[in-house]
């Protein structure tokens, strides 16, 4: 499998304390989900010759697709999928693995980081959405790691 | 016609609603806006209560106990046998074998008619099938070198009769097909179907799942050689389905599932099958459910009246209309005859979005594929919405749903 250039992934995920204040302060469903989707667009997007099989993340009803590459002991990852919430729901992920080593880490667990910003539901393998899957796929990365 | 005067009142589903709990809980802050029907229904408080009364009174099992429990079990379970036959007019209650499901009757039937399949024969089923009704018939082509063809859909996705007739030609031995889709809600011309299957001595199988909770059924009538549905899309439980077929055709078949209760005898030289419809019905079968159905049926009967069908259909067309008002929208299939369903996508969303942000504001629909992927592929979607009504979908349910489906228009558009 190709993997897009090292230049790509070392892209500035949202800063995850800055989304965890701005979400902590949303009153309803729409901003919350506003937030989100425009979370969604600052992150890169995946190119369509990289939206390939065997990138794609099992378990969604949406395709998404997951990229990694660790360079200089950091881990970076491009993640895309077609639909804007699953989108959005990779944003946070980014903020909270994207371009860190395991020690840089944010200590608020990530199934914790959801439930706090009332998402957590989204994250629940019950959902076809794949988040579960996403997110494992990226923790996993980080456990090998130690 | 102005749509949002149209008159459209539903007080049959509003007297109704109070026997369903799920719908009246009042656990919600926002009460729950359920469209999503075809794939399950929710339960009238009758059928949840003689199930529990069963197991608090009457449990035992069926066909064994030597003793009054189970005799009165056992009487019970083949009384809804014969509620069944009289509810979908078949002649004789051994024609109604208790199942797990559609999708069991339908793989019963499949493997059951193997014998009578052979190496280059020609199995028709329609491109707008549920899974349910694909992949047993390619699991049946595969171990014996049949041929599953898939029946085409017109442009405006209904069952297409010239496809049909073309591929009558090639003598099938198979024609399967739902009664009505369940991803779009359009009703197949099943009398026609059968009727011209019989001219080539095809054997017929009628997927009744999504029409079973919605219209009467006369299955005599009809001719068809089998006829499937489930209890839980008709205001029954889980786990209890129903296969009728005719008697010779399920005579004919060999038992998918063997054991006991459908044995004669038994030796390790040789075992005889039992009779019908014991000898398709292997293992203890699902007592609670069965007799749970016989309570949705006379749910049914007692409230799926010609005036409660008019108003859901009138319900439907309302829904369409509104549908149709938005901007950005797409249906498919979406015809004035069809029942219960209306399948959509907001141009340029993702169906998966849709569904997520209308579940913010309470509102149930399915959206995906909604296991038609060969009716996707057709349509050339990933997949779409699907709004579904029932006997207890009011109005109001349309309306909260509008109101909630342009709200996330709105969000999009930002
Ligand atoms: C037309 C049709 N056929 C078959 C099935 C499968 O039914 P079950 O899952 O109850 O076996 C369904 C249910 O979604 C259906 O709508």
């Amino acid at each position: 499998m190709r993997l897009p250039d090292n230049s790509q992934f070392q892209y500035q995920a949202p800063d995850f304390d800055e989304l965890v204040t701005l979400f902590s302060n949303t009153r309803s469903w729409q901003e919350k989900y506003r937030h989100l989707m425009l979370l969604g667009k600052q992150i890169p997007t995946l190119a369509k010759e990289y939206r390939v099989e065997a990138a794609q993340v099992d378990g969604c009803e949406s395709a998404a697709w997951l990229y990694h590459q660790q360079i200089n002991g950091k881990h970076y990852f491009i993640a895309d999928s077609d639909t804007r919430i699953v989108k959005g729901l990779i944003a946070i992920l980014m903020a909270y693995f994207h371009g860190k080593n395991t020690d840089e880490l944010p200590e608020q667990a990530i199934e914790m980081v959801f439930h706090n910003i009332g998402l957590s539901q989204q994250l629940s393998p019950s959902r076809t959405n794949g988040l579960q899957h996403i997110t494992q796929q990226m923790q996993h990365k980080f456990v090998k790691l130690t | 016609m102005n749509v949002m005067t149209q008159s459209c009142a539903t007080p049959l589903a509003i007297a109704i609603r109070p026997l369903f709990p799920t719908l009246e809980s009042t656990e919600k802050v926002q009460p729950l806006c359920y469209l999503d029907t075809a794939a399950t229904s929710q339960k009238p408080l009758s059928v949840i209560e003689r199930m529990q009364d069963y197991y608090l009174n009457e449990n035992s099992n069926v066909h064994r106990g030597a003793y009054q429990l189970s005799a009165q079990a056992t009487q019970k379970y083949e009384q809804v046998r014969e509620q069944v036959k009289n509810f979908i007019y078949a002649q004789q209650s051994q024609q109604i074998i208790f199942t797990h499901g559609t999708t069991e009757a339908i793989n019963m039937v499949a493997w059951g008619i193997e014998p009578q399949i052979t190496q280059g024969d020609i199995i028709l089923v329609d491109t707008a099938s549920h899974h349910a009704n694909i992949v047993p018939w390619q699991q049946l082509a595969k171990r014996t070198g049949a041929e599953v063809k898939a029946i085409g859909l017109t442009t405006d996705s209904r069952f297409d009769l010239e496809s049909y007739r073309q591929l009558l030609t090639l003598n099938p031995k198979v024609v399967a097909v739902p009664h009505i889709t369940n991803a779009l809600g359009t009703v197949n011309p099943v009398e026609t179907i059968v009727e011209l299957a019989k001219q080539v001595n095809a054997i017929t199988l009628i997927d009744g799942a999504q029409a079973v909770a919605h219209m009467p059924l006369n299955v005599s009538e009809l001719d068809c050689d089998f006829y499937v549905f489930s209890g839980h899309k008709m205001y029954g439980p889980t786990g209890v389905g129903i296969l009728y077929g005719k008697t010779s055709q399920l005579e004919a078949l060999q038992p998918l599932m063997t054991g006991g209760e459908m044995i004669k005898t038994v030796s390790f030289e040789e075992t005889t099958f039992g009779a019908l419809p014991n000898r398709l019905e292997a293992g203890t079968p699902p007592i609670a459910e069965v007799i749970g159905l016989g309570k949705a049926i006379e749910f049914i009967q007692n409230n799926l009246t010609a005036e409660h069908q008019a108003e859901e259909q009138a319900l439907l067309q309302y829904l369409q209309a509104q549908l149709k008002q938005l901007n950005g929208i797409e249906l498919y299939g979406a015809h004035e005859s069809n029942i219960a369903v209306v399948a959509f996508n907001l141009l340029g969303e993702h169906h998966q979005d849709i569904g997520i942000l209308l579940d913010q504001q309470n509102i149930a629909i399915r959206c995906g594929h909604h296991c038609a992927m060969p009716l996707m592929q057709h349509l050339n979607l990933k997949g779409c919405c699907r709004v579904s009504l029932g006997i207890y979908s009011t109005k109001a349910d349309i309306d909260q749903f509008i109101t909630a489906l342009k709200a996330v228009q709105e969000l999009f558009a930002e």
